[in-house]
């Protein structure tokens, strides 16, 4: 399978400037991920999981190192492209899913799922229907559909967290802890789905605490505590 | 520094906003000092600093109100050329009419607050050469509906409306002509939360439905927060930082910054 992304050398580390202290987080990373290849991130709390995901995703900038993504229109480095362009590799090849939903005051919940799909071109009326069957699979209650997901609890927030993410398929998915808070069947209807993206090629690249859901998924490891044998295919893993 | 002036290698799109090394000083303060930014089409802009950081003067300039003492302004549209600070004051007018909307923090700089709502939106038609009363008063409706404004109200004079409503109205006067760039100066500011809350969403559907480019400049990181895909950081009159939204707020690397990003959230 082609690869979708090349990571090198990459350093990241934090200045806090009121302390006058730097903190690094992780230290030359190298690895690669090919599309539908499903790479799981481990490492104890701390040993820059979900650092990664962030610098990858460009809400981190990188101190050093490369971040080759193959993307649609060529290779791109994620460490240096424009601003413009990973804002337009996000909303076109680049997902990620976050514990958090990041919710909009009077933005109702299928109006937000429906989103991305509307900015991807697809008009309202068909794109609020798959957003409607998006929550339905991951188990949000119709009467919730039109309601602000400002007040709804942190479980039902990250279903439609989930619906919005992955209702596009994506060439490359970052999930960071995606089934934290989630009810068992809310878990399956992720684990369908994401089953459903890798066979489709998407690279996925995440962090899980309890790994088990997605077991049958995992093609390899990068383990980044220090000093660990950074890669590992999976057969060699315990979790 | 993330404010990339270069071609960037994935859009090909040309930024609709250019503004280049722009310096300003009033006798011996230094509003602006070298400040640069660009706004691609359809893209939100958050400006943020302090009071006296100079974002309002920076607007200010992209709505030609004022002119620098260096530096250059253009816009990416057909019939535009040039370096617009050079344009004399009817083709300012003329260009501010028809391409740049804009809505102050405060209503009375951007009504006629005795006019009838719906009137305050006809002006801005008038201005640009419409004469149909008929079409006038459609377009005038249409731009205000956009706005949510309530259309039984269309001939109250701002002046008995509330701060929101008159925001409201500044804001349909702003798109009534489909601008291509929509310049906000603290919009929600002096609102409370629940009204903050249906103009930001208004501001949003705007821009996503129409594509409209729009700078905002707010001392409220969490509306530029809310609205904004880029943010640019002032401070005394330069520009600090400016990146992708989430990661100014994310992970600021300038010590003001994240001063201002730990003190906010």
């Amino acid at each position: 399978m082609p690869t979708v992304l090349d990571v090198n050398g990459l350093s990241k580390g934090f200045t806090l400037h009121h302390l006058a202290k730097e903190i690094a987080a992780f230290d030359e990373i190298s690895f690669s991920v090919a599309a539908g290849e499903f790479l799981l991130l481990k490492g104890a709390n701390g040993a820059g999981k979900s650092t990664l995901l962030r610098t990858l995703y460009r809400s981190y900038l990188p101190q050093a190192g490369v971040i080759r993504f193959h993307s649609d229109h060529g290779p791109i480095d994620l460490a240096r492209a424009a601003d413009v362009d990973i804002a337009h590799l996000r909303r076109t090849e680049i997902g990620f899913v976050t514990q958090f939903l990041t919710a909009r005051p009077r933005v109702s919940a299928e109006a937000l799922v429906a989103e991305p799909l509307r900015l991807a071109g697809v008009a309202t009326p068909e794109a609020l229907d798959r957003a409607r069957a998006a929550l339905e699979t991951f188990g949000v209650k119709p009467e919730l559909w039109p309601a602000y997901p400002t007040t709804f609890s942190g479980g039902e927030q990250q279903k439609v967290n989930l619906a919005r993410t992955l209702i596009l398929p994506q060439k490359l998915l970052l999930l960071d802890e995606p089934t934290a808070s989630l009810d068992a069947n809310a878990r399956a209807a992720l684990v369908a789905r994401l089953a459903e993206l890798k066979a489709h090629g998407t690279a996925v690249i995440g962090v899980f605490h309890h790994p088990d859901d997605v077991l049958h998924l995992i093609d390899r490891v990068v383990d980044l505590t220090p000093n660990a044998i950074r890669e590992e295919v999976r057969d060699d893993v315990a979790f | 520094m993330t404010l990339a002036l270069d071609a960037p290698r994935i859009v090909q799109t040309r930024p609709l906003l250019q503004v280049q090394s722009v310096s300003k000083s009033y006798s011996d303060v230094h509003a602006l000092r070298d400040v640069s930014a660009i706004a691609y089409p359809g893209e939100v802009l958050g400006v943020v600093g302090e009071s006296g950081s100079g974002k309002s003067t920076l607007l200010r300039m992209m709505n030609l109100e004022e002119t620098p003492d260096t530096g250059s302004y253009t816009l990416d549209l057909p019939d535009v050329a040039g370096n617009l600070f050079e344009l004399d004051r009817f083709a300012r007018r003329m260009l501010c009419a028809t391409r740049i909307g804009i809505v102050y923090q405060n209503p009375h700089l951007g009504l006629l607050m005795k006019h009838s709502s719906s009137g305050n939106v006809a002006e801005r038609l008038l201005v640009a050469g419409e004469r149909s009363f008929a079409v006038l008063r459609e377009k005038a409706t249409t731009a205000l509906e956009a706005s949510e404004f309530p259309l039984e109200r269309l001939d109250a004079p701002p002046i008995e409306l509330s701060g929101g409503m008159q925001q409201r109205v500044q804001l349909a006067k702003a798109i009534a002509l489909e601008p291509a760039l929509l310049l906000l100066d603290e919009p929600t500011t002096g609102l409370d939360v629940s009204v903050q809350a249906l103009v930001l969403d208004t501001l949003k559907r705007l821009q996503q439905d129409r594509q409209i480019t729009m700078v905002i400049v707010s001392h409220d990181l969490g509306v530029i927060r809310t609205l904004a895909d880029r943010v640019m950081v002032m401070r005394r009159g330069a520009v600090v930082e400016a990146g992708l939204a989430d990661q100014i707020f994310q992970d600021p690397q300038h010590a003001y910054t994240q001063q201002l990003v730990h003190a906010k959230l």
